[in-house]
């Protein structure tokens, strides 16, 4: 049996009986937004709803939309569709959509982790018949390690750093991932300096989220002041003009990429941590589990290599579905405009 | 084995070449001599033979990590390194290991001649003890090479820094034809005995590319010009009546090329000559697929030696009468060496002299690069008269000067995902041409666009997919790119007829249509 409660269309995936979609990525009416980064929420939708969290971070990122806030497992009727938003522990404000109609449950992760990070609302599982996730990280050559031991890890790199007499730059896409560091970094070694987007962005969360304190850089900032402490900024500053002047640094990445020894050479940093806000091969294989799903649609990453296992090795219904989620991608290569905020 | 897999680690995590000079002396300094001598070994392209082939390591990692085949293979694809997907995949906890880097080589060089189910219990068993950089580094030493971003320069000069010797003479040392079974760390870093002398080649000069006109050269006078021959860069050596043939990868390929050992009956003894191993086709040069079959090959049969003969294009002398000459002039060593091709019997047909070009100013010299090509050379080479021979490359002496490019515009037909980070992106591009009326697929590239342009060529295959194959996938042909590449020759193993030399993106022609891309006739008229 098709399910027609929700379809992939050219503009997202859309639920009929209610007359919305889900993270659209063409501009629609209605929005059901799982979470802030620019693959998920698209500009140009007339009305955006979301999780009371996502909320100011998207009006941040897009400006003057018409959002409305929802809580954890409050009740959205549309037609006789059910809607409700439960936690995915990707970033701050990240939910999964659940859908009811006439008995029949589907429920989509948007991004996800299993992991606590500390700073978003801890993925739940839910119930459902059909499962629309992500797998961006969904081969096997990803296990992650406990977050403590890479925070360790970090630390000490730090530390190192700091006996060298070198300023460390970690860098780490300004919505989510920078605060998940700022989070675990141990402000005892130093002093943790952000670039504007960060600053910016981390400012908004801080309303929800306690996190340590930061010092954002402007051209005002004695360089002197910066040396051996901690600054985090967004990938695309890595070579920028804007960071030559706080040589001597150490650079680092934080990102599931790193797993890859090409990923961490091409990236030309001089170290790289694996740490990522999307689940591990292990991950979404116990997700899936969880749910105690029969049909599964893979949406964006490893779709096509992932539902083959859930297909012949787990008897579920598996496919690959093609929209335009990015993933890491989309989060990494977010652009930033570091010199306006800065100079 | 962990201080080595503590070595790799610490080397992977830098970019800095001065930290990984710095990471490896320490290791010198440190480790046992038996695991050094190893070291210097794998970092010197010396790995004993594989001992288990790769398909068996395959099953075997699949089997432990509890993964079906095909997704194993899926994630080799992704991963891009066999040794790193193994790492990724199985699990383990690490033991506190006191096996050394010497005692595992020595278990894998056993291991070749165990039985079948005894390989797979041994690996089994290891694969498991370890943590994740343990397990990579000991796999690398089972598959095939041990690139980990080190340079043999690099890792004389880490040695030359723990021993304090010179790093010219060290270099030297480590060349020949040892392994670690005929010698020990001290002998072969410390003394020098007289059987070791004997095959080894001298380190080889490299040459720069010369990125503009050569006028920042200064006086042309000062300089001599030869064509830039495409063939494999060797070293003849002869001494004690024994001829070794080394290539530039500083591999001994004398078994290669057995009609070079033929030079025995008439070359004067201690003899070094430095130049470019050719194909002869009758009185013409092979092309580069013909040498390759001559290295491809385990064996040389009789057929291949009368089909793909091989001759030196000599352009340097290295040693003369048993004496190291390399300290003196270009000018001095081009005029002993042609002293010494005079002395051959004119009927030899294994040594030519590269022939010197004469000329007067930058101008003629850059006419005599337009005419490269009909020469069947690659470009030219430009070299100081008053220099000595260099060691590695040391800028400034010898100078390679390309002919541009060929280039064609063809149309993307198929895509593949890339490896590494690329992984979620396609960047393998097929390009094909036209040939009455259907695009024929004639070259692969995926180098030479920005990453913004990757991107773009991601989305639109990403949606313009028309059909599957495994990996592949087929797009609509619409994009127009110029392909660019250093020679072509015909092929008989191409559906096009004709295989180009690392062909490459030059840049996306948004402004063509596909049906403006080159004909395959456009492309054959370069032959
Ligand atoms: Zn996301």
């Amino acid at each position: 049996m098709k399910s027609q409660l929700l379809r992939f269309t050219k503009k997202g995936i859309y639920c009929p009986p209610a007359g919305v979609y889900l993270d659209p990525w063409r501009p629609v009416e209605k929005a059901l937004i799982t979470h802030g980064h620019s693959d998920h929420s698209r500009w140009g939708h007339q009305q955006y709803i979301t999780h009371h969290h996502n909320k100011p971070i998207i009006e941040h990122r897009l400006g003057n939309i018409n959002a409305k806030g929802i809580a954890w497992g409050e009740d959205l009727t549309i037609n006789n569709v059910k809607f409700s938003f439960h936690p995915a522990g990707h970033i701050p404000g990240s939910s999964q959509i659940r859908v009811e109609h006439k008995g029949e449950v589907w429920v989509f992760t948007g991004d996800y982790k299993l992991e606590n990070d500390g700073i978003s609302t801890p993925w739940e599982p839910l119930k459902c018949h059909g499962f629309i996730s992500e797998c961006t990280f969904g081969i096997p050559a990803f296990n992650w390690r406990p977050q403590e031991e890479v925070f360790d890890d970090i630390n000490t790199w730090w530390m190192h750093n700091k006996a060298d007499g070198r300023t460390s730059v970690l860098f780490a896409y300004s919505l989510g991932k920078a605060q998940r560091l700022l989070k675990h970094l141990n402000p005892d070694i130093g002093q943790i300096y952000t670039h504007g987007a960060i600053e910016n962005m981390t400012e908004i969360l801080r309303s929800f989220t306690e996190l340590p304190p930061t010092i954002q850089i402007t051209k005002d900032t004695p360089k002197a002041e910066i040396a051996g402490n901690l600054i985090i900024a967004p990938p695309s500053t890595h070579g920028s003009v804007w960071l030559r002047k706080f040589t001597p640094f150490v650079t680092a990445s934080a990102s599931g990429w790193m797993a890859f020894r090409g990923a961490r050479r091409r990236r030309a940093v001089d170290r790289g941590f694996v740490l990522s806000d999307h689940a591990d091969w292990p991950g979404l294989l116990q997700a899936v589990k969880e749910t105690g799903c029969e049909r599964v649609i893979a949406t964006h990453g490893y779709t096509e290599v992932f539902s083959r296992y859930l297909r012949e090795e787990m008897g579920l219904d598996a496919r690959a579905e093609s929209t335009e989620y990015e993933g890491d991608t989309a989060e990494e290569q977010e652009k930033v405009t570091s010199d306006t905020t800065v100079e | 084995m962990k201080d080595f897999a503590l070595l790799i680690k610490d080397l992977d995590s830098t970019n800095s070449t001065n930290k990984k000079v710095k990471y490896l002396s320490e290791y010198f300094s440190t480790a046992e001599p038996k695991d050094r001598l190893w070291t210097i070994a794998l970092l010197s392209h010396r790995r004993p033979k594989r001992p288990v082939n790769t398909t068996r390591l395959r099953e075997w990692a699949s089997e432990l990590a509890s993964i079906p085949l095909w997704l194993f293979e899926e994630s080799y694809h992704i991963v891009g390194d066999l040794a790193e997907t193994i790492a990724l995949v199985i699990p383990g906890e690490p033991e506190a290991e006191t096996i050394s880097l010497h005692q595992r080589m020595e278990e894998l060089i056993a291991l070749r001649s165990l039985p079948e189910e005894e390989q797979k219990e041994y690996l089994s068993n290891t694969w498991m003890t370890f943590d994740h950089y343990e397990r990579f580094a000991f796999t690398k030493l089972l598959t095939g090479g041990f690139r980990i971003g080190i340079s043999q320069k690099l890792m004389t000069r880490a040695l030359a820094r723990a021993t304090e010797q010179e790093e010219d003479i060290l270099a030297y040392k480590l060349m020949g034809n040892w392994t670690p079974e005929t010698t020990t760390f001290h002998d072969l870093v410390y003394s020098d005995s007289k059987e070791a002398q004997k095959s080894r080649p001298y380190p080889f000069y490299l040459a720069y590319a010369l990125e503009d006109a050569p006028d920042q050269l200064g006086d042309p006078t000062e300089w001599m010009a030869e064509y830039k021959w495409d063939g494999i860069r060797g070293q003849l050596i002869y001494r004690d009546g024994e001829i070794f043939v080394w290539s530039r990868g500083e591999e001994l390929v004398t078994d290669k090329f057995p009609e070079l050992e033929g030079l025995s009956s008439f070359l004067p003894d201690g003899v070094v000559l430095d130049g470019e191993i050719l194909v002869r086709k009758g009185n013409t040069l092979g092309s580069f697929n013909d040498l390759q079959k001559r290295l491809g090959r385990k064996t040389v049969s009789k057929k291949l030696l009368e089909e793909n003969p091989v001759f030196m294009m000599v352009y340097d002398l290295l040693e003369w009468e048993g004496k190291d000459i390399r300290q003196r002039s270009q000018k001095e060593r081009r005029s002993l060496l042609e002293q010494l091709l005079r002395q051959l019997p004119d009927q030899q047909d294994l040594l030519a002299l590269s022939p010197l070009l004469p000329f007067n100013s930058w101008e003629e010299l850059s006419a005599l690069r337009d005419g490269a090509r009909e020469a069947e050379s690659e470009g030219l080479m430009i070299k100081s008269r008053q220099a000595s021979y260099g060691v590695g490359r040391k800028k400034g002496d010898w100078w390679k000067w390309k002919v541009d490019p060929l280039t064609i515009d063809a149309v993307l037909t198929y895509a593949m995902r890339g490896h590494g980070r690329r992984t979620n992106l396609f960047t393998d591009y097929t390009f094909a041409l036209w040939d009455q009326g259907e695009l024929v697929t004639f070259a692969k590239a995926y180098s030479g666009l920005s990453d913004a342009e990757f991107r773009e060529v991601d989305r639109f295959v990403k949606k313009n997919t028309t059909d599957r194959f495994g990996p592949v996938r087929q797009v609509t042909p619409e994009l127009v790119f110029e392909i660019a590449f250093e020679g072509i020759a015909p092929s008989s193993r191409h559906k096009s007829g004709v295989a180009v030399r690392f062909p490459r993106m030059l840049r996306w022609r948004k402004d063509k249509k596909p049906e403006e891309a080159n004909t395959l006739n456009d492309l054959k008229a370069f032959l």
